[in-house]
Order: structure tokens, then C-alpha cells, then sequence
């Protein structure tokens, strides 16, 4: 998918036009927030949970290339393959290689980030691959030839009767007089046709939720089935993780697990979490026959040991999007390209680079709501500073704020002069404002009258009155 | 894809993990201290709700399940299996078929042909019920661990638009952790079932408008009976 967050302005500006948008994005508002809200509330241990999901992560992390290589151990002992990618293109000709060497045609796929994240349907496609999503959401937005706008509920952003439409359009085998009316039986078309995809495809894939270093398994969790069957029913199953999913034990992916659903969808728990190890058994009845993993670098690497480690704790939950007033009022798609909200301001121009991302890490009001949601409580705010920071060191010398701001620093470091031209500012400013101390139109500050008006400065400043302050107490000393 | 590019990523990926973490790979104590947490499996912060008395948990079991749109009753023993199916079939408008894989629990089922008819093997995309034994449950969310195999093939929690699940009120525990450590003493340390499902109630979605609908690809009904005391 080719990014477009260097166009969030224009993203951002058409997305608050959009009233079908507009629609769609209530529903964010209240469902996720009150459910995660419910959950945590339910369960007393869910504080504590957090801050030992995130020492588990961090300790992987500092160990990553030891756990890495205990799990790879368990998944060869396991009778599957490890496969490794340096980057999104490596990953995109494995998986493709793996399925011609099965003479695939079609694959089944569940949910997976970082599939799109790589842009396989399109490598598959091209390479005369069908590639059917089998999570509902994905499937509509596959069906849209759009991106999903959100990392666990990618069709948010529309509604109903829109797919309905969608469904018109591209069933057209289906009888046209048929009653769509409402979500169940949507529900129940996507259900039938995807049955036979899942029954035909001779390769199914899948992203993991974590990887366990102790036995070599693959996690995924869903609450539609659709995962499952992905990975059950076909020939082979492939399943491609970036290298920080990995854990050292059922245990700790189990403290995990604790806190992904509630953050995710308050939740208790999703309805499926499976554990796959390598193909199947001697005696099974059914599994895949063979078993292969792709572990993605991809620019994870990069992150080590700088400010933005601690992203890699990110277990993709969601909860930082539903809580950001920001995601709320654009939506995913604004930010142009596949991870939207805290969490993409923070790893998009990691992932594109910083030229391309540099609006991401802008778009926040750093209210904080994500971090404090955050189960893995990932200083969010800090590190889109960070990014900010980098941007502005990248910038030329002739860009508007390096010049603002050379311009305010002549001034502050002329205390002197910094008080005259502050004194005569904010008399004039006052004397314009006369009795209404207010502005509600001021030159060079236009996007903020637009909306609410300027407070002019007080008559005289803080500086002032206290000397002069101090001067009647010396008097009457 | 040749092996020495395979071989390549790999080295390159490690390397550069190792080079910005700081480390070598081969720091005394570095790798035993990895290993024997890995072996160790501690568990870490388990919910006090898990940790109540056996009628307490199952009690939590149930509500959890029925919480999350599942039916839950109770059935006296193994024995009494086929009877009470064919009643559940009956009573939710169901032929009375079944695809039950081979675990010893059902052997009432083979015993007694007259009352439900008995599928085996794998399921199929159009079977309407199946019936599976759990290999264990945690109370805390009402989640039960079923164990690939052909005593419980795992498509049959998947692909018929009806699941039965049969618990052992003796293999409710308390917290996820009590299975793993089932787990390990029947499999070993460190070795799995090829596919361990833990599931927690019926299929459901709610990628439409955040309007939840049961049955998007596997179950739409998942009825639980608890057996024994």
C-alpha cells in the first residue's frame, strides 16, 4: 500500500467533511471505551497485570536475540520451518515462494497487520495468487480495495447500508431481491461464501499474537473462528510475525492474554485463543501437513536501544486509537497508511521514515489518554516528541518554525530588549482589545480565531507588578 | 530461495539485534539465565477470582460461558451422554446426527446406534452438530481447552454450526496456569499438542457497526455440559 501520511492535513480535512465517516466513527466512541472501562473495573488485578505484561516484554526484548533462537530451536522440533526476513520485500517472495511450491491458487487469510503491513495481497495477486481475507472486516475492506482504518476492527469506518451496497455490487451470483437489512444476515452471506474459500484454499496464513520460546507455538486470537479455520483446514499453514511477538512461556503468554482482551474489546476474553506447533501428528485427523513461520524484521532491529524500544512491548490492541480524540474525529485512513492513532504516529515514520510520517507524530492534542490506557504502558506521548524532535532537527534552516524560533531566541537571550518589545506588544495588544480583552480575529493566528477567540494580554505583566510590588513594601518597611 | 540467502537474513537479522542491544550471544550466565526461566514456566499475577473452592468455580465457569452467549447444563455421567444429546437436539429443532471424534466418553454413544446417529473422522463444511470432550477449563473467563487429535479432531470446533463441548466438573480449574501444567505432565515440558484451542463461547463478530452477531465462521450455538459433581 503506498503511504499517504504525508497528505494528513488533507486526509485529516476531508475526513471531518465525510458524513458517512462522521456516522461510522460514533460507534467508536462509545462501545470500545465503556466495554474496556467495565472490564478493567471487573477485574482487580488488572493495574498489576499491565506493569508485569510489560516487565515480561522488556525482559524479552533485552534477551531477544537468545529467545529468538530457543524458539526457532522448538519449531524445528517440532517438525515446522522458520523462515527469516530481513525486510517487508524478503517476506512477500517467501510466503509467494511457499505457496507455487504447494501450486496454490488460492490462500485463505487471518487477520494480520503485519500482511498488510508487508502489502501481500498485492505481491499474491501479482503473482496470479488469490488471496481471500476471512476476518469479516478485512473481507469488506478487501471487497473496498481499501485499507483497514483500524489495527482489531478494520471496517469501522463504515456503515451498514455501505456494505450492503458492497455486497450487491459483488455478489452477483446471489438473488438480487434478496433482504439485507440488517447485520445478521450480512453476517451470514460473508458467512456462506467464505466457507468455500476456506474449504478450497490450499495454503492458509497467519499473523501471530505472540510466539512462545518454551514450545515453539504460534498464538492467534480472534473471536470470529475465521483464524482457525484459516490455519486448520489447508495444506500448509504460514504464519508471519514480526520478531518482537515472541515470549518465553505459556505463563507469561497467559499474564498477557489477561489484559489483551479487556484493553482491546472489554472483553473477559476472546472467544478463540489458539496455540498451533508445527503440522500434524501422526494419527491426526486434521491439521495442516506442514507448518512454516516467517519472522519479519522489517525495521524492528532499528528500534533497539533507542527512544522508541518501548514500542516494541506494543501488542496492537487498539485501545490507544479508541481513546484518542484525534483518531475519533478523522478515523484510520487519514493517517494514510496501515497502523492509524498513537500507536502509528509512532511507528509509521519508523516503518516509511520520517519525511513521509513527519504529520503523525503532530496529530495529537498529548492529552495522554493512550499512554494511561495502554496495557503495556508504553509512553506514547514521549516518543511522538521524539519524533517530533527529529523532524525538526531534519528540517532546513529556512523553514518557518526554525526561523520563528531564532527569531524568539535573539529576544530571550536579550532580557533586556526581550522586556521592552514584550512591553510594547502587549500594550498595543491590549489597547486594540479595549474593553472585551478579547480577539476574534487576529493576523498570523487565523486557524485559532477560526474557532474560539484570542485572550488579548493583560494591560501589564507579571514581571511588572511584582517590582513594583516590592518597591511599596520597601517603602513601608 | 537459496539457503545461503536464508542463512544471510538470519545471521544479518541476529547481528544487527545483537549489535544494538549490546550483547554477543555468548555472555556467561546470559543464555542459562533464558533457559531455566523457560524451563521454570513461574507463573506470575493469578486473579484471586480463580482461586475459590470447587462449587464456587464451577458456578463462575457457568456465568462466565453464559455470559458470553453460551448454554450450560449439567449432566450426571458419561453414561447419560447419548440420552441427554438427543433430548438437546431435540429440543433446539436439530436432526440427530452428531460427528463425535474417538475419546473414550463416548463409547454410550457406539453402544446405544438407536439414538443419535454417530459421524467420525474430520468434519465436513455442511455438518450441523458436533460433539467434543474439553481437556480442561479455567473459571476465571469460562474458558475451556480442547486438544487436537482423533479423540477430539479440532475442525469439529469449527466447522458445524453447533458445538457440544462435555467438561468434567473435576477438570475446571481455576486459572489458564493449571492447564498448561496439565498439559505439561501429559505431553512433557516444553512439548504441545499440534493445536490447542481455548475457547470461551460461541463465534461471534462485531465488525459491522460494532453490532455483535453470533456464528461469523465457526459455532453459531455452543451448548457446554458440565458431567459429574
Amino acid at each position: 500500500m503506498h503511504p499517504t501520511s504525508i497528505n494528513f492535513k488533507e486526509n485529516a480535512a476531508r475526513a471531518l467533511a465525510d458524513p458517512e465517516l462522521q456516522r461510522a466513527l460514533g460507534n467508536v466512541k462509545t462501545g470500545f471505551i465503556v466495554k474496556r472501562s467495565k472490564a478493567r473495573a471487573a477485574l482487580p488485578e488488572f493495574d498489576a497485570l499491565r506493569t508485569a505484561s510489560k516487565d515480561i516484554k522488556n525482559h524479552v526484548i533485552e534477551n531477544l536475540d537468545l529467545y529468538l533462537e530457543e524458539y526457532e530451536k522448538k519449531v524445528i522440533a517440532s517438525g515446522g520451518f522458520v523462515h527469516w526476513a530481513r525486510d517487508a520485500a524478503e517476506a512477500r517472495e517467501i510466503i509467494i515462494k511457499l505457496c507455487q511450491a504447494e501450486g496454490a491458487k488460492s490462500v485463505t487469510k487471518g487477520k494480520s497487520m503485519v500482511s498488510e503491513e508487508i502489502g501481500l495481497n498485492e505481491a499474491l495477486e501479482a503473482a496470479g495468487i488469490e488471496a481471500v481475507e476471512t476476518d469479516l472486516g478485512e473481507y469488506i475492506i478487501q471487497l473496498r480495495h481499501e485499507a483497514p482504518s483500524h489495527i482489531i476492527a478494520p471496517a469501522v469506518h463504515l456503515n451498514r447500508s455501505q456494505i450492503e451496497d458492497d455486497f450487491r455490487a459483488i455478489h452477483k451470483d446471489l438473488p438480487a431481491g434478496r433482504d439485507l437489512s440488517n447485520v445478521s444476515e450480512l453476517v451470514g452471506e460473508a458467512r456462506a461464501i467464505l466457507r468455500d474459500k476456506f474449504l478450497k484454499a490450499a495454503v492458509g496464513i497467519t499473523g501471530a499474537n505472540f510466539l512462545i520460546a518454551e514450545t515453539g507455538s504460534s498464538v492467534i486470537v480472534t473471536n470470529e473462528g475465521n483464524g482457525d479455520l484459516t490455519q486448520l483446514l489447508p495444506r500448509v499453514h504460514i504464519v508471519i510475525a514480526s520478531i518482537e511477538k515472541v515470549v518465553p512461556t505459556l505463563e507469561d503468554a497467559s499474564t498477557i492474554l489477561r489484559v489483551l482482551a479487556r484493553s482491546a474489546t472489554g472483553q473477559e476474553m476472546s472467544t478463540y485463543t489458539t496455540f498451533s506447533t508445527g503440522p500434524r501428528r501422526d494419527g491426526d485427523p486434521d491439521g495442516p501437513q506442514a507448518y512454516h513461520v516467517v519472522l519479519l524484521d522489517n525495521g524492528r532491529t532499528e528500534m533497539l536501544g533507542t527512544e522508541f524500544q518501548d514500542m516494541l512491548r506494543c501488542i496492537r490492541c487498539g485501545a490507544c486509537l479508541n481513546h484518542c480524540p484525534v483518531y475519533a474525529a478523522v478515523g484510520g485512513h487519514a493517517y494514510g497508511w496501515v497502523y492509524p492513532g498513537p500507536m502509528g504516529a509512532v511507528l509509521t515514520p519508523q516503518l516509511i521514515g520520517i519525511h513521509e510520517g513527519a504529520h503523525l507524530p503532530n496529530a495529537s492534542s498529548f492529552c495522554g489518554r493512550c499512554q494511561s490506557v495502554c496495557p503495556m504502558e508504553i509512553p506514547l506521548p514521549k516518543m511522538m516528541r521524539h519524533w517530533r524532535e527529529r523532524d525538526f532537527q531534519q528540517k532546513s534552516a529556512a523553514s518557518f518554525p526554525k526561523l520563528a524560533l531564532r527569531g524568539w531566541a535573539f529576544f530571550a537571550l536579550r532580557p533586556k530588549l526581550y522586556r521592552l518589545a514584550a512591553g510594547i506588544g502587549t500594550r498595543v495588544m491590549a489597547a486594540v482589545a479595549g474593553r472585551r480583552r478579547r480577539f476574534s480575529y487576529l493576523p498570523l493566528a487565523t486557524s485559532w480565531t477560526k474557532y474560539r477567540d484570542f485572550p488579548a494580554p493583560a494591560p501589564r505583566s507579571f514581571q511588572s507588578l511584582w517590582q513594583e510590588r516590592e518597591r511599596k513594601m520597601h517603602r513601608n518597611v | 530461495m537459496s539457503e545461503t540467502v536464508k542463512g544471510d537474513a538470519r545471521r544479518e537479522i541476529m547481528g544487527r539485534v545483537r549489535e544494538r542491544l549490546g550483547v554477543r550471544g555468548d555472555e556467561v550466565g546470559r543464555r542459562g539465565r533464558v533457559q531455566s526461566r523457560i524451563r521454570n514456566a513461574v507463573a506470575n499475577i493469578i486473579p484471586e477470582r480463580a482461586k475459590v473452592g470447587k462449587s464456587e468455580r464451577i458456578k463462575l465457569f457457568q456465568s462466565m460461558l453464559e455470559t458470553s452467549g453460551a448454554e450450560v447444563s449439567r449432566v450426571r455421567t458419561y453414561k447419560a451422554l447419548p440420552e441427554v444429546i438427543a433430548a438437546l437436539l431435540r429440543d433446539n429443532n436439530l436432526p440427530s446426527r452428531v460427528r463425535i471424534g474417538d475419546d473414550p466418553i463416548f463409547a454410550a454413544f457406539r453402544a446405544e446406534p438407536g439414538l443419535v446417529e454417530i459421524l467420525s473422522g474430520p468434519a465436513q463444511g455442511d455438518d450441523l452438530v458436533s460433539v467434543s470432550r474439553a481437556f480442561s477449563a479455567a473459571a476465571e473467563t469460562g474458558t475451556m481447552f480442547l486438544i487436537s487429535g482423533k479423540d477430539n479432531p479440532s475442525t469439529l470446533n469449527f466447522l458445524p454450526e453447533n458445538h457440544i463441548v462435555i467438561i468434567a466438573a473435576d477438570d475446571i480449574a481455576g486459572a489458564y496456569e493449571e492447564s498448561w501444567a496439565k498439559i505439561r505432565s501429559d505431553f512433557g515440558a516444553g512439548k504441545m499438542p499440534r493445536t490447542v484451542n481455548l475457547i470461551s463461547g460461541p463465534s461471534r463478530t462485531a465488525d459491522i457497526e460494532q453490532t455483535i452477531v453470533m456464528g461469523a465462521h465457526g459455532p453459531r450455538k455452543l451448548f457446554v455440559l458440565i458431567a459429574g459433581g
